[in-house]
């Protein structure tokens, strides 16, 4: 790849990328906004007891008695230097509130999209090469299943089976809480706590990897250079990894990336039934609580994740396939 | 009516014999621990009590923020001076006795000695009346509305404090529970904001339990206070709250031993007759006599035809209340007989709402003019379900459903709860549902939904629009009469025009399960059942 294409392609993307971030923020902070009720009518509904001055207090200082353009301008600004802002209700700076909750999301995700990516391709290859045979329609029907099945269902499934019959897993919560755990032990202990919820996220994703993988493998194994490779005499394994697969990997990629993009986003569901305390809950209890800054916030990491992973994905395209060129 | 004369009873004594009163209250703890030694169980220090908290809450400052799940967690760190026993007897906590004066006016604490805040200074008198003149007169309604009565408060010497009301304010003790008024140091909030002030994030109280730790998402983690003021106590090394956002996982938790308690909202009614049936737990719907908390159908009396008695009447009689307690709640709260819980102070149980009877709701639909159509409709109206999770949805189902066999259309919307707070707040329903604390005495929880001068766009006020030059000065007598037996003439004149208005039509006198690994003991013993400071509470082995 040319050195100074690249740099031309990542400036003019950036540039491109930040139009559109800022784009999402406004439009996020008008719906946020839209949504009938605020954080201090939250409060006072849950609060046992109102007054109209209590209403006031709250309104002042969340920075609600100012008009709309107004507080759009001072979190416009506040944005652009980086500033996720402050949550009145939680008392704390929307930045700490968010990166409190990343690993744990991260290490949810991140191991879900692992596993999924790597099971999920494997299968995916595997069925492809024995097409025909049980052990494709064996994979095709195991991906379909998961592709069907609801997540909850899944997760709920899981737990009854290893928490509650067997009673190896916890059924909640990312670690042992009480309990003093030191290096391989907390490793471990969190290892347990994660299965779990991974597994539950993960198996959608693998379901669709495998589906993937399977199908364009097929399909580029049809193709000419395919045939003149195999006419030649290179080996069945090679013509596989060498042409057939790197071939086919380009739509993976495509999904990928749009996965990697919903990383820090995370999965609101599994969250909620594993009781993961992740960013997905966050961004959830902050929508129930108005917490606008918070919810924000979130959205604002998200919408950044998701530019940042498709430039990722348009540049791995160009090393995966020489023939892709990136321009933009 | 012999029920009726014991029950003034009671209250003339709080009144006339006040210096018993202190001794007399502590009467239940003491029986308790004996209770539990004859049993053959002494308390055993150690052990760390895993609990749920539900929906996690924004702060533990109490004051700063006053939801419910912030009051059960913040009472292991902050007290008050008294707090309630069942049946609603002050028990002394931070003040070790007090004195009334003949004209009710005057209130005298005598405060405990040796209690420190978590970081070390004393608790004394200024503290209290720092807590009570500036800091929750200023943070919270409930406490404004009651302690703007105070004329002067004075602290004689460090362990005394005296308040000198405007006027007679018989219900006053009952506003110094720690969920209502809990001691906050003034070293650490004097001069500052109050909400912003760095002691919010990092709660200092007089309570049992000291805050070490908050993972939002996750847990909070409480542990034992060295320098508690009660010798020996608490018992417990740690107090745990996990943070299970779905109630199906927090069922497991309880079945699987993860958390050994669960409180309040963490368990759905219909999920409590399976927990019954488990060796190890215990399931306690008592600890809720303070609070009392009366659910209703919420009516907007600007809405016609809610405007007409007949009307609300006959709602009420379609409605079988016992359904509701027994198929929908599983029997955890009982059917409302009135506008008063029977748990609140005055309620008179003679005064009751006329039976389930849908053929006398008709014929009041029909005095009412109110002719069913072709299909049988008479009228329809809108419904907000309240939206606090999967057992008030079945609650409104069932509604439409017995509304609509006396020709009612109830049309159902669901909403969140930002949205219906604020649609509640503002009048925009017809009707919805809703349950309110009346905390123990009808000038505190009950008055305000019922008077004109509340008629305000503000939530837990006089939504419905309910307004009758009587009822509005018999709540005003029992407000302003200083001795309870004139109170209670006139709160049992009101409660019988209410149950003859049905301004709004209440379904249950609720409360909530507490359900308890068997090896946890006292986890229910006063008044506010959960929202005690646990000090006493312990793990038989």
């Amino acid at each position: 790849m040319d050195p100074t294409k690249l740099i031309g392609f990542l400036l003019r993307r950036g540039l491109k990328a930040a139009i559109v971030v800022l784009a999402i923020v406004v439009c996020n902070f008008l719906l946020v906004h839209a949504a009938p009720g605020d954080p201090a009518s939250v409060i006072a509904g849950q609060s046992g007891a109102a007054d109209p001055l209590f209403l006031e207090q709250l309104r002042k200082q969340f920075g609600l008695d100012q008009p709309l353009y107004v507080q759009l301008w001072v979190y416009l600004k506040s944005v652009l230097t980086l500033d996720l802002g402050f949550s009145h209700r939680q008392q704390m700076p929307v930045a700490s509130l968010i990166l409190d909750r990343l690993p744990a999301t991260l290490l949810l995700t991140g191991a879900a999209f692992v596993f999924a990516i790597v099971t999920g391709v494997t299968l995916g290859a595997l069925a492809a090469r024995r097409v025909g045979r049980w052990a494709d329609s064996l994979i095709t029907i195991i991906a379909l299943t998961f592709y069907a099945t609801p997540l909850f269902w899944v997760g709920l499934m899981l737990v009854l089976l290893f928490s509650v019959w067997l009673e190896w897993l916890p059924s909640f919560g990312m670690s042992s809480v009480g309990v003093e755990l030191h290096g391989m032990a907390a490793v471990l202990d969190v290892a347990k706590h994660l299965l779990l919820p991974a597994l539950t996220l993960g198996l959608f994703y693998l379901a669709v990897y495998a589906r993937l993988t399977r199908a364009t493998m097929l399909e580029v194994a049809d193709q000419d250079f395919v045939k003149t490779a195999r006419a030649k005499g290179v080996p069945e394994g090679r013509i596989l990894r060498a042409h057939v697969l790197r071939n086919a990997l380009l739509p993976v990629i495509t999904f990928a990336g749009i996965q990697a993009g919903q990383l820090i986003g995370g999965s609101i569901l599994v969250e909620t039934v594993f009781a993961w305390p992740g960013i997905g809950r966050l961004a959830f209890d902050a929508l129930l609580a108005r917490d606008y800054p918070v919810l924000l916030g979130v959205f604002f990491c998200t919408s950044v994740m998701v530019v940042l992973f498709n430039l990722v994905t348009d540049l791995l395209y160009a090393v995966v396939d020489p023939r892709v060129e990136v321009s933009g | 009516m012999g029920q009726r004369e014991t029950f003034r009873g009671e209250f003339g004594m709080t009144i006339s014999r006040r210096g018993m009163l202190a001794g007399a209250a502590a009467m239940p703890v003491l029986m308790r621990v004996q209770d539990a030694l004859a049993q053959g169980v002494t308390p055993r220090r150690g052990g760390t009590l895993t609990m749920m908290l539900t929906p996690e809450p924004p702060v533990l400052q109490l004051g700063v923020n006053n939801q419910a799940p912030t009051i059960a967690a913040a009472t292991k760190i902050f007290q008050g001076l008294v707090t309630f026993s069942p049946k609603l007897e002050p028990i002394p906590v931070l003040a070790k006795s007090w004195t009334i004066s003949p004209d009710g006016r005057e209130y005298t604490f005598r405060l405990q000695e040796n209690v420190k805040w978590h970081d070390g200074k004393p608790f004394t008198a200024d503290d209290v009346v720092f807590s009570i003149t500036k800091f929750h007169m200023e943070l919270a309604p409930r406490a404004r509305s009651v302690f703007s009565l105070i004329d002067s408060a004075t602290a004689p010497d460090p362990h005394t404090v005296r308040f000198t009301l405007k006027r007679p304010f018989e219900p006053f003790l009952l506003m110094l529970d720690a969920s209502t008024a809990a001691m906050v140091p003034k070293h650490l909030f004097d001069g500052q904001d109050y909400r912003t002030a760095p002691a919010v994030q990092r709660p200092i109280g007089t309570g049992p339990f000291r805050f070490t730790e908050w993972q939002r998402g996750n847990f909070i983690r409480m542990d034992r206070f060295e320098e508690y003021w009660k010798p020996g106590q608490p018992y417990l090394d740690a107090i745990i709250y996990r943070i299970v956002p779905d109630s199906q996982s927090r069922r497991l938790a309880l079945e699987t031993g993860q958390a050994l308690l669960s409180q309040g909202n963490d368990i759905e009614p219909f999920d409590v007759p399976q927990l019954r049936q488990r060796p190890n737990l215990e399931v306690q719907t008592t600890g809720w006599e303070y609070f009392s908390p009366l659910s209703w159908i919420e009516t907007n009396h600007r809405v016609k035809p809610l405007d007409d008695a007949r009307v609300r009447q006959a709602i009420s009689r379609a409605i079988d209340r016992n359904f509701i307690a027994q198929r929908l709640w599983f029997g955890i709260g009982k059917p409302a007989t009135g506008p008063f819980a029977s748990s609140t102070r005055f309620y008179d149980p003679n005064v009751k709402l006329p039976g389930y009877d849908p053929r006398a709701a008709q014929q009041l639909l029909d005095a009412a003019g109110l002719k069913p159509n072709a299909q049988g409709v008479r009228f329809s109206v809108k419904h907000l379900v309240l939206p606090y999770g999967e057992i008030w949805s079945r609650l409104s189902e069932y509604l439409r459903q017995s509304l609509s066999r006396v020709g009612i259309a109830l049309e159902l919307e669901s909403t969140d709860a930002g949205s219906w707070s604020r649609r509640i707040a503002n009048w925009e329903y017809e009707t919805s549902v809703t349950f309110v604390y009346q905390y123990g005495d009808p000038t505190l929880g009950v008055e305000r939904t019922y008077v004109s001068s509340n008629i305000q766009k503000v939530n837990f006020a006089n939504t419905g629009g309910y307004s009758n030059t009587k009822v509005d000065e018999l709540f005003a007598k029992g407000r302003n009469a200083a001795d309870a037996k004139e109170r209670q003439a006139a709160f049992s004149e009101v409660q019988k025009i209410l149950v003859e208005e049905v301004p709004q039509i209440w379904l249950m006198e609720m409360t909530f399960p507490t359900i308890h690994d068997r090896k946890v003991r006292n986890a229910v013993t006063t008044g506010l059942g959960v929202h005690a400071s646990y000090d006493d509470v312990f793990l038989a082995s």
